[in-house]
């Protein structure tokens, strides 16, 4: 599960206009995982992408895939990169069949049509297989897309905005069709602006704002570390100031004392399990409150304030 | 895309030639239907009516003198243009990314897409000699010469078409050359008449035209008599050949207009 697939060093990119859209990234991705990038529009996520996938001609930094330098044994690591591209672009006037097959054979392989047959029952594209692409809805288009990127079964799969723009059926579809291809195997490195696809699907996430990557880590880890839990007691009558017996926990009067506010926790449950003693604690201390609601922070705060520490730190 | 490294890709090329060759034939009607109605109007005008109270040329019947020249007009035209936007519209609809993140290196590209304008260009005249049968009568005198100039000449301007759909940013771009330059060029390159026939500084004038050699070369192979030797035009149109070769060499190495 550690063997890295993909390493990535020091790598930047400035482009012809000056902008520097990837600033000294390291990424190392492992074999089998699932990997989130998340970032605001314009991060760099897209360049990253490009840069491994032979679009965008790194500035500095090296790229290695499958132990292959990118520099120079790209036709080695190639075959075995697949890509789905955030921008819809397809032959519009030509069936969907043909450019799947096309793309198969582009990348070296020869005619399969029964695993052809079984990547596109897979994404319900096989009743329209000898459709023009052009009479497609955007969210098939996308999928055929997808069906193009694993015509030549690629373990390394690159998905730039899957689901952008996709109803949340279909999300949800690509969703087990992404777990389906860890089943396999294949290592998937996604973007996304969606964070609960980040949390539904990934093992790790890294954050990317401005060309740097801010952190990487474990989804589960991050959140432990960076996770809160929040509830809020709306009391029956207003407290001037806190019961002792919740000396020892992270708790605060809010609304004129209305309100008792719970903030604490690691994201592991520790959170949860502080607020059922909390609400026990002040019924025993003759409390009373009309109302509990609990949140856990998720991926997206975490985001937000991560990415809003990084404004700071600009 | 870079580079002839080993382990080259023949599936890959293979793919987009047949690809490229698919997508001609969807659209055969049009594609020739357009070269063979404008042949045959200069057959009409060119053959038949001036071509009438023409004396021969070199012991050769007008109306058949012009074949080789209209040939060329075509197949100059229709080459340039099919493999400009063979290369021009991936590009221009971003299905590009796909050929950029395959392992595919400039032989692969070259072969399947010049070789597919080319492959279309040949069907294109073997079409428009059916059609020149239609109004006059002529035999070649060398067959396979003729065919050997014409595939150099299809390959020659297929890499400059693509060449050109490759520097184009633009529709406009990817019409203006062959408007601007390859037409003119072709009507004044002796299609319809001999160099000789010019007045005096510009029949010297004329042979800076290199359009003069291609349409030569292929009047020598069809009637055995040219303008200038046959040696000196083959020479001219491998030379271009060769030329565009180390051009898109350069363009596929620096990933200029490719790759950001
Ligand atoms: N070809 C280009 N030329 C100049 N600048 C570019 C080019 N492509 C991207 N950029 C710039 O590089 C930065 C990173 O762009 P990129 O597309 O990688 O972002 P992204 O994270 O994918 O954004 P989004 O979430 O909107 O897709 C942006 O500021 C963008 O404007
Ligand atoms: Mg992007």
């Amino acid at each position: 599960m550690s063997e890295p697939i993909l390493e990535i060093e020091g790598l930047s990119k400035i482009y012809p206009g000056g902008l520097k859209a990837l600033d000294s990234v390291d990424l190392s991705i492992r074999k089998g995982e699932i990997f989130a990038l998340l970032g605001p529009n314009g991060a760099g996520k897209t360049t990253l992408i490009g840069a491994v996938c032979g679009l965008v001609r790194p500035t500095g930094g090296t790229i290695r895939a499958f132990g292959h330098d990118l520099a120079h044994d790209w036709r080695a690591a190639r075959r075995r990169i697949g890509l789905v591209p955030q921008e819809m672009a397809t032959d519009m006037f030509e069936p969907v069949i043909r450019t799947v097959n096309y793309s198969r054979g582009l990348f070296g392989l020869a005619p399969d049509p029964a695993k052809i047959e079984e990547i596109l029952r897979s994404l319900s594209l096989w009743g329209r297989k000898d459709e023009q692409i052009r009479n497609l809805s955007g969210g098939m288009k996308r999928r055929v897309l997808i069906a193009k990127a694993l015509a030549h079964e690629p373990e390394l799969l690159f998905l730039d905005e899957p689901t952008a723009g996709v109803d949340v059926e279909l999300r949800k579809d690509m969703w087990r069709q992404i777990g389906a291809l860890r089943a396999e195997g294949v290592t998937v490195i996604l973007t996304t602006h969606y964070i609960e696809e980040a949390e539904e699907m990934a093992d790790r996430v890294g954050i990317i704002d401005k060309g740097r990557l801010l952190m990487v880590d474990e989804k589960a880890k991050m959140m432990a570390r960076l996770g809160r839990t929040e509830a809020l007691f709306t009391l029956a009558a207003p407290l001037s100031q806190l019961p002792a017996v919740l000396a020892d926990y992270p708790v605060e009067l809010e609304k004129d004392g209305r309100v008792l506010i719970y903030r604490g926790g690691d994201g592991t449950g520790k959170g949860k399990a502080e607020v059922a003693q909390v609400s026990k604690a002040l019924v025993a201390a003759g409390v009373d409150y009309t109302g509990i609601d609990v949140h856990e922070s998720s991926l997206e705060d975490i985001f937000v304030q991560l990415i809003d520490r990084d404004k700071v730190a600009a | 895309m870079s580079g002839f490294n080993a382990g080259f890709n023949g599936r890959g090329a293979w793919s987009i030639f047949t690809f490229e060759l698919l997508r001609f034939l969807r659209t055969a009607f049009q594609s020739v239907l357009a070269p063979v109605l404008t042949t045959s109007l200069y057959f009409i005008v060119f053959g038949a009516a001036i071509g009438s109270q023409m004396p021969d040329l070199g012991g050769v019947d007008y109306g058949a003198f012009i074949i080789p020249g209209l040939l060329m007009l075509t197949l100059l035209g229709e080459t340039t243009s099919n493999a400009s936007f063979g290369i021009y519209m991936p590009r221009f609809t971003g299905t590009i990314y796909e050929l950029l993140s395959a392992p595919v290196g400039t032989a692969e590209t070259l072969l399947g897409f010049v070789g597919a304008a080319a492959v279309k260009s040949l069907i294109l005249a073997a079409i428009i000699l059916a059609t020149a049968r239609l109004f006059v009568d002529y035999s070649i005198a060398h067959p396979l010469l003729a065919l050997v100039y014409i595939v150099l000449v299809a390959a020659a301007f297929a890499l400059f078409g693509f060449i050109l759909g490759i520097w184009a940013d633009g529709f406009e771009k990817l019409g203006i050359i062959p408007m601007l330059f390859l037409t003119p060029l072709t009507f004044l390159g002796g299609t319809f008449y001999s160099i000789d026939m010019l007045p005096k500084p510009w029949d010297t004038i004329a042979l800076f035209n290199p359009i003069v050699y291609l349409v030569s070369g292929l009047r020598w192979a069809f009637f055995g008599t040219s303008d200038v030797s046959f040696g000196l035009s083959l020479g001219i149109t491998v030379g271009f050949l060769a030329l565009c070769v180390v051009v898109i060499a350069f363009i596929f190495r620096t990933g200029w207009r490719l790759r950001t």
